[in-house]
Order: structure tokens, then C-alpha cells, then sequence
């Protein structure tokens, strides 16, 4: 039983540990998703005073994937609708050129104000809007929400590693006596911390199933998918290989760390 | 014949302010039976510590089964306790493992097969009268019978050498008895050497010994 509880305390450890670091990969990819959302809805206007070719603002910046020419119809109709088509068509000639760039991605800040530098100093360009403001603060809503989980998950990760390392100190004590005494017979290091290292990578393992177990349980969940949905994003909640693999190696690699402090903390008993 | 430990002007202890050994020349032939008697706290079990590379000596040499244990490797050391049988007063036996595991823990340190160590393991529980113990755990025991278990340990793997440290300290008649009559039987059957570090020598011993004494540091031949 005292044995059970001992093992379960690392396994939960270590679920905890796996668990924070599934949830800020999908923040992570939610993020990403949610920019990629973003940017087909985000665009910045350049006035000109001369046309400019599509090929030439791709080279501007490699920002820009896509340019439309804004029509100064509209603009037009709305001066005066009783002038004559010829002078209408002068007018269209010597209004300047609105280009509406798309971009590649959502840019941070500081990336769109280098592209409004760079366009600016493109000799035709005259006037950049780039909405910075509405940018700004989708932007640093987007940066306060990936922070807040970042820091969940380093507390999450601290809390963990507290428990993790008095575990470490329970599982010495109950390591020593029986490493030392093989130690006594001559036993090769590797083979005094076998079991060790047995009973941490089982527990790992375990560790990693459970999560598997979870997540794929989460991915799944109607609830979840709804929530997705609603924010517009589609992304990978858990990907039964992929991210198995990396909490395994997680699991596995802390566990590992763990015995061998242990391990190296050994001081045999004589 | 050989010499299974030789010791020139050997000196122990705990702390650079207080010897507990004090220059001594010691030689072992292989095969002997040796017991070191001593008061309490002469050396006695600090000296049995050294031979087996748990205290490294302050001054001097100590060759025990043609290891140096002045700088001894790990490596090196770990050679050398495989080949030797170590009994202690306080038995040392792992808790959480069967008698059984607990007698094999040499054998499989020596690289026995499993099935061979098992059919040791069997042999040895008769001789030391725990067969019908088989499958219990340490704590099971009575002193005596953890004393047998680890006595059973220390022939397992039929050592070079064994070193007792008050091996029936604690232990009544039958088994202080059953415990002197597998060391004489592994001295005499076996060859093999045999020092015990004891308070009082058995008087109902079938061996020819040799006696060391220790006191204030020095150890003394006893006629």
C-alpha cells in the first residue's frame, strides 16, 4: 500500500508535469490558428502616387503575399455625379493609386511598423494606414493570453518539481540500504540502480498513458469541439503519436534525471 | 603458500586526529582461520572494514586478494567483493527482497544463470536448516535465522575469502553453533579463508586457527 502511494506520487507528479505542457501546445496552436484567422481579416492600405505592379510590392516586403487596387469609383461618385465622363476619367488618372495589402501572417507590432517604414520609403508611396491600433491591442491580447498560460504552467511546473524532488528524497532513503548492501557484494553501479531506474521508467510510462488517456478523451469531448468552433479555429487538440512520443520522451527523460540524482547522491552505507 | 592479505605499517581511522589502527604489518595465508579479538572499540571491526575497501587506509599498504585498496578503482573494488563473503553483526539483509533473493544476490552479481543460482540457492537454504522458510521475507525472521540467511549469502558464491564481523553477537546456542560449523566446514572443505572478528573464541572448534588481538592500536599474535 505505503508502496502504491509512493509510486502514485510521481506518476501524478509527472501527469502534472505532462499535462501543462499538452495544454500550452494547444494554446500554442490555438494562437497560431487564431493568427492565421486573423491575418485574412487584417490588411494595410498604401496610397501611391503612381501604379505600382503586384510583383513590385512583393518585393518590398516579404510581408505582403497578396495586392488588391482599391477602385476610386466610389470616391468619385461620391465628388460630384454631374460631371462629364471625360473629365471624370482625367480625375481617375491623377487621384493617387490605393493598393489594399494582404499579408502572409499576423504580424507583431514591431513588424508592421518596419513594413509602414519600408513602404514609405518606396519613393511613390505617400501615405500607409495600417490600423496599428486595432492591431496592437488584438495583438497584445493574443500575447496577455499565451503569457497567463505561460505562466500557469511554470507554476505548474515549480509545484511539480517541489513534489517531485521530496519524492526523491523518499525513494534514497528507500534506495540506500538496498544499493549499499549490493554495493557491499560488489555490484556494478548500473546494476545497484537498475531497479531504479525500472521502477521510474514504469512510472513514466504510466504517467504518459494517463495523459494519453486524458487527452484523448478531451480531444474528443463534444464540449471541447464546440468551443473551437465558436472561435472560429480548427486545430490538433492531442495527436495520438506525435504528441504521445513527446510526452513520453518528457516523462521518460525526467524520470531518468530523477534516478540518476539519486543515483549520484548515493552515499554508501558501511 | 599464498598470501591472501598482506599489510605493511598500516594505519586506519576515522579522523586526521584520532588513529585507531596504528602501523601494523599483517599477513593472511590463503586458507587460514583467523579470529581478531579485542575490547570494544579497539579496532577490531575497523580493521574488517579496510579489508573489505569500506575505509581506505590513512598510511601504509593493504593487499587483500592481490587488490591494492590504497587508491583502489571502483572497478577494481567491485573484483574484489565479488570474491569475498562478507558477514555482518547486524545480518545487512535487503528487507524487501525473499531469502532466496537475498542468498542469489551474490551468485547473480557473479553472472550465475538464474536456474544455477536457484538450485545454489536451494542447497544453501537446507544447509543452513531455513528450507522450510522458503519464500518469507527477512523481517519474518528471528535474529538467528536472518544471521543463517546472511551466512547462506556469504557461501553462495563460494568466496576466496570470508570476513565475519561478531557473526553470533546476537544469536542463540543452535544458531551460533550452525553459524561456527559452516565457517569450519567452508575452511575445511573449501579452502577457503575465513577471519571472524569476534569478542570470544568458540572452544568447540574442529580447526586449527591462528588468534590476533588488538589493543591500543597494535594487533598482537596470541599463542
Amino acid at each position: 500500500m505505503k508502496s502504491i502511494r509512493n509510486h502514485l506520487s510521481l506518476i501524478v507528479a509527472l501527469f502534472s508535469i505532462l499535462f501543462s505542457i499538452q495544454v500550452f501546445m494547444i494554446v500554442e496552436r490555438s494562437i497560431d490558428a487564431y493568427k492565421v484567422n486573423l491575418s485574412t481579416n487584417y490588411s494595410v492600405i498604401a496610397v501611391s502616387q503612381t501604379r505600382i505592379t503586384e510583383n513590385n510590392f512583393l518585393n518590398i516586403n516579404k510581408l505582403i503575399k497578396k495586392v488588391d487596387e482599391l477602385s476610386p469609383d466610389a470616391v468619385i461618385r461620391r465628388l460630384n455625379s454631374d460631371m462629364k465622363s471625360k473629365n471624370i476619367e482625367l480625375l481617375k488618372l491623377s487621384l493617387p493609386k490605393f493598393y489594399k495589402l494582404h499579408l502572409a501572417y499576423y504580424p507583431s507590432p514591431e513588424e508592421v511598423v518596419s513594413l509602414r517604414k519600408t513602404l514609405l520609403n518606396t519613393s511613390s508611396i505617400t501615405k500607409v494606414e495600417d490600423f496599428s491600433h486595432n492591431h496592437d491591442s488584438t495583438y497584445k491580447l493574443l500575447l496577455l493570453f499565451k503569457k497567463v498560460v505561460s505562466v500557469f504552467a511554470i507554476v505548474v511546473l515549480i509545484v511539480t518539481i517541489l513534489l517531485i524532488f521530496k519524492e526523491l528524497k523518499i525513494w534514497q532513503y528507500k534506495h540506500n540500504e538496498r544499493m549499499s548492501i549490493m554495493g557491499l557484494f560488489g555490484a556494478a553501479t548500473w546494476l545497484r540502480s537498475a531497479v531504479l531506474f525500472r521502477l521510474s521508467i514504469v512510472d513514466a510510462i504510466l504517467a504518459s498513458l494517463f495523459a494519453f488517456i486524458s487527452f484523448s478523451y478531451i480531444a474528443s469531448s463534444p464540449w471541447v469541439l464546440q468551443q473551437f468552433i465558436d472561435i472560429g479555429i480548427e486545430i490538433v487538440i492531442f495527436n495520438p503519436v506525435f504528441d504521445f512520443l513527446v510526452l513520453l520522451g518528457v516523462s521518460i527523460a525526467i524520470s531518468i534525471v530523477l534516478a540518476s540524482l539519486i543515483v549520484l547522491g548515493h552515499k554508501e552505507e558501511v | 603458500m599464498d598470501k591472501v592479505i598482506m599489510a605493511k605499517n598500516l594505519s586506519l581511522s576515522y579522523s586526521k586526529d584520532e588513529t585507531i589502527i596504528n602501523e601494523i604489518d599483517l599477513s593472511i595465508n590463503s586458507g587460514s582461520f583467523v579470529f581478531i579479538t579485542g575490547a570494544s572499540g579497539s579496532g577490531k571491526s575497523t580493521l574488517l572494514k579496510s579489508l573489505y575497501g569500506a575505509l581506505k587506509p590513512q598510511q601504509g599498504s593493504l593487499v587483500v586478494g592481490g587488490v591494492e585498496l590504497n587508491n583502489v578503482k571502483r572497478s577494481k573494488l567491485n573484483f574484489l567483493r565479488k570474491h569475498l563473503g562478507i558477514v555482518f553483526q547486524d545480518y545487512k539483509l535487503v528487507k524487501e527482497w525473499s531469502i532466496e533473493k537475498n542468498i542469489m544476490l551474490p551468485l547473480l552479481i557473479n553472472g550465475y544463470v538464474k536456474d544455477v543460482a536457484l538450485a545454489q540457492v536451494d542447497k544453501l537454504l537446507k544447509h543452513v536448516k531455513l528450507n522450510h522458510q522458503a519464500g518469507r521475507y527477512p523481517k519474518e525472521l528471528s535474529g538467528g535465522e536472518q544471521q543463517r540467511v546472511a551466512m547462506a549469502r556469504a557461501l553462495s558464491h563460494n568466496p576466496i575469502l570470508i570476513l565475519a564481523d561478531e557473526p553470533t553477537g546476537n544469536l542463540d546456542e543452535y544458531s551460533a553453533n550452525l553459524i561456527w560449523n559452516l565457517l569450519e566446514g567452508a575452511n575445511d572443505q573449501l579452502n577457503t579463508t575465513v577471519i571472524v572478528v569476534t569478542h570470544s573464541i568458540p572452544h568447540n572448534l574442529n580447526v586449527d586457527y591462528r588468534h590476533l588481538h588488538i589493543e591500543y592500536g597494535r594487533i598482537r599474535e596470541v599463542n
